[in-house]
């Protein structure tokens, strides 16, 4: 051939973002984002309680008190930090295995625990929580995001949208429409592909010829980034840059958060030991987030183990409060259903509410 | 013969039309090593290779798209769209593309695929799970939908879909994957697409059902019977095309006629059923023919699911009310 290969040295340009080690040590001292005592003891105490609640809600499910869910546990940095840059009037659109930054952004935990089991209330955001409930459909939520940020632009609103998809996520036709879209449109929006290095069962290498999901933003002309995604500060920093870009109108931009899920993909039925080894758990594990950030919080005595179990207990009992009034809610109604349907209901809806209030008088 | 669940008579009927022809490709999401997330394709990629039984990118366009372009280079595609609410994700591909491609070619091409999915209500699942869309599927001239209510019937319709030149959506009602066993053969046989099964004989009233309301129509006409009510239960087998003669014909000697579905009321297969009954047979009927569906919402958030879905008991009522009008 006698044209140079345009993806040479392509690697270089996607060198994966790290700041925090995994013995907790900093790497990269210039690029330490400027966050306040307490801001980091909140990041860590955050995961902490997202740790608890994933494992609460695994035995919740096991119980059969809990449905639908997607455990969490190994991205607590990857979601956390990204959501931890936003600010309360920016604008969620997260996947289904994001109920932690929801919760975080405002969603009371019952109602989180009543999407779960299906329970529309679970899906109705409170007033001022900017966002939509979590998506099932794989890589919707993407164009959305271009939307909801074309909106921010056109309203000269200061505000960002950031969605969330996964490696397999971004296969998905929506994906590079969303990307492009945001990028014609210099519209304020972030976009995090979680990059657990499974989708279900299918490794990440059988997605794409391509070495990283970051390099895609570059066809579309948008910033591209992969960070180390269980390092919580690095995630923050890229996350949070990306944010002041996007206020400043400079565009969207996409970040890979390289990161793992521990636990099943969801919990109906999925078994991981089909597809991955031992091994390989073992050497995601030894990147934990929460453990590379305790260390390097102790290091600035910042952080203890009282500290730690106080937040533990906090968690369970604020998940027993939270279980209780889930289970105290209405059992949810086909006449509900039928009522939400319409701003006005038309002939047949109103024929079959009448049908289907006797139905439930009986 | 061996005792089957419907699932083992789908990777049953997998098996035999991979080893009968080669140009069988199996694929999608997760049905490689994981064999499926219900398990459909289990063992298929160990003995048939990764050429033919593999893994997708995740992007339910794509695996469309891909089988309309391989069914130009003689191959015999099917793929598996991993839950059927993702299948508007593939609706240019299915019904703009695959559905046309004879029509559009003038003959030159057709797309003899298979389109494998599992849906229907009361497992629980999350949104765009469950639904039930082959009346969408069925509005589509230039394909053929089928819906097995039974692992004998998925064995030789599966067989048979993989068979036909143009295009089969193949529905898999989840609630029947593994409620029951039966006998199935383990050598191969088809069954015919477009041809209904008379599962229960009567004089009285019939129901036309396909998927898993063939079992509340079975319960309901047991129910019935204590009453001294005898009802015939067509099984559909194929909602496009619907076997018109076989509806025909006992609607003609019950006079009386109940059509069920499992999905929304609005359009639907058992609208075009009863159009076409009354279009035919009027002067045979004692009565006006009757639908039992679910209601015209979107499919419910799984904790209404129960109520939701129609069941044998409002099968009942609306054959009472036809034998009483
Ligand atoms: C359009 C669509 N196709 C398929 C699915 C089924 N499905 C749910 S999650 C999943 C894998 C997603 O993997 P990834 O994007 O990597 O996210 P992760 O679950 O790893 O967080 C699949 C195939 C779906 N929900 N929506
Ligand atoms: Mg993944």
């Amino acid at each position: 051939m006698s044209f140079k290969n345009p993806l040479e040295g392509i690697e270089e340009k996607f060198e994966m973002i790290q700041i925090l080690d995994e013995d907790g040590q900093i790497v990269d001292e210039d690029n330490v984002p400027d966050l306040s005592d307490d801001d980091l003891v909140e990041l860590m105490r955050r995961m902490v309680y997202t740790r608890v609640l994933d494992q609460r809600s695994i035995a919740l499910n096991r119980q059969g008190r809990l449905g639908f869910y997607a455990p969490t546990a190994g991205q607590e940095a990857s979601q956390l930090g990204s959501h931890f840059a936003m600010e309360k009037e920016d604008f969620l659109l997260p996947a289904y295995r994001d109920v932690p930054q929801l919760i975080f952004h405002g969603l009371p935990l019952y109602q989180a625990f009543l999407f779960s089991r299906g329970h529309y209330h679970g899906n109705q955001m409170p007033e001022d929580v900017n966002a939509v409930s979590p998506q099932i459909i794989i890589g919707a939520q993407i164009t959305q995001a271009a939307g909801v940020a074309y909106g921010f632009k056109h309203n000269g609103k200061k505000n960002v949208a950031l969605t969330y998809t996964g490696d397999g996520g971004a296969s998905q036709g929506d994906f590079y429409e969303g990307v492009n879209f945001a990028g014609a449109y210099k519209a304020p929006a972030i976009f995090v592909v979680q990059n657990n290095q499974f989708a279900i069962s299918v490794p990440v290498e059988k997605q794409s010829a391509a070495e990283t999901i970051a390099q895609k933003a570059a066809a579309a002309g948008v910033p591209g980034y992969l960070v180390d995604g269980m390092d919580v500060l690095a995630v923050y920093k890229v996350v949070k840059e990306a944010r002041d870009r996007a206020v400043n109108g400079e565009g969207p931009t996409l970040i890979e958060t390289m990161t793992y899920r521990y636990g099943p993909h969801t919990m109906a039925g999925d078994d991981p030991t089909r597809y991955r080894t031992d091994d390989m758990d073992d050497k995601w594990e030894k990147r934990d987030p929460l453990v590379r950030f305790r260390k390097y919080l102790e290091g600035k005595d910042l952080w203890s183990e009282e500290k730690e179990n106080e937040i533990v207990e906090t968690a369970k009992e604020e998940i027993k409060e939270a279980i209780k009034k889930a289970d105290k809610q209405d059992k949810q109604k086909v006449t509900d259903l039928i009522s939400i349907m319409y701003d006005e209901l038309p002939q047949n809806l109103e024929e079959q509410m009448e049908e289907y209030k006797e139905k439930e008088s009986k | 013969m061996a005792q089957m669940t419907m699932i083992q008579a789908i990777t049953n009927a997998l098996h035999t039309e991979l080893k009968n022809d080669e140009n069988v490709l199996v694929f999608g999401e997760d049905v490689g090593q994981n064999g499926g997330v219900f398990r459909a394709t289990e063992g298929l990629q160990e003995e048939f290779g990764e050429e033919r039984v593999f893994d997708t990118p995740l992007a339910e366009s794509g695996i469309i798209g891909l089988a309309v372009g391989m069914s130009t280079q003689n191959l015999r595609p099917v793929p598996e769209i991993q839950f059927f609410g993702f299948v508007f994700e593939a609706m240019d591909a299915v019904s703009g593309q695959a559905a046309r491609m004879r029509y559009r070619s003038g003959g030159r091409w057709n797309a003899p695929m298979t389109i494998r999915s599992p849906f229907g209500g009361g497992v629980h699942t999350p949104e765009l799970h469950a639904d039930s869309l082959e009346g969408l599927m069925a509005q589509q001239p230039g394909l053929k939908v089928v819906i097995p209510s039974n692992p004998y019937d998925a064995k030789g319709l599966l067989i048979q879909s993989i068979r036909d030149n143009d295009p089969v959506i193949f529905l898999e009602h989840m609630k029947l994957y593994r409620s029951f066993r039966e006998e199935v053969p383990e050598e191969e046989y088809t069954i015919d697409l477009g041809k209904a099964n008379v599962k229960r004989e009567g004089n009285d009233i019939t129901f036309v059902a396909y998927g898993a309301m063939v079992h509340a129509a079975l319960k309901a006409a047991d129910e019935l019977k204590e009453e001294g009510i005898e009802a015939e239960v067509i099984d559909l087998r194929t909602v496009a095309p619907v076997d018109i003669d076989t509806i025909i014909e006992s609607v003609e000697k019950t006079n009386r006629a109940v059509v069920i579905q499992e999905a929304q009321k609005q359009a639907g297969i058992a609208a075009s059923i009863v159009s076409e009954i009354q279009e035919r047979s009027i002067l045979h009927l004692e009565a006006p023919v009757l639908r039992v569906t679910a209601p015209d919402t979107v499919y419910p958030f799984s904790e209404a699911e129960e109520v939701w879905l129609p069941n044998h008991k409002d099968i009942v009522e609306k054959a009472k009310q036809s034998i009483n009008f």
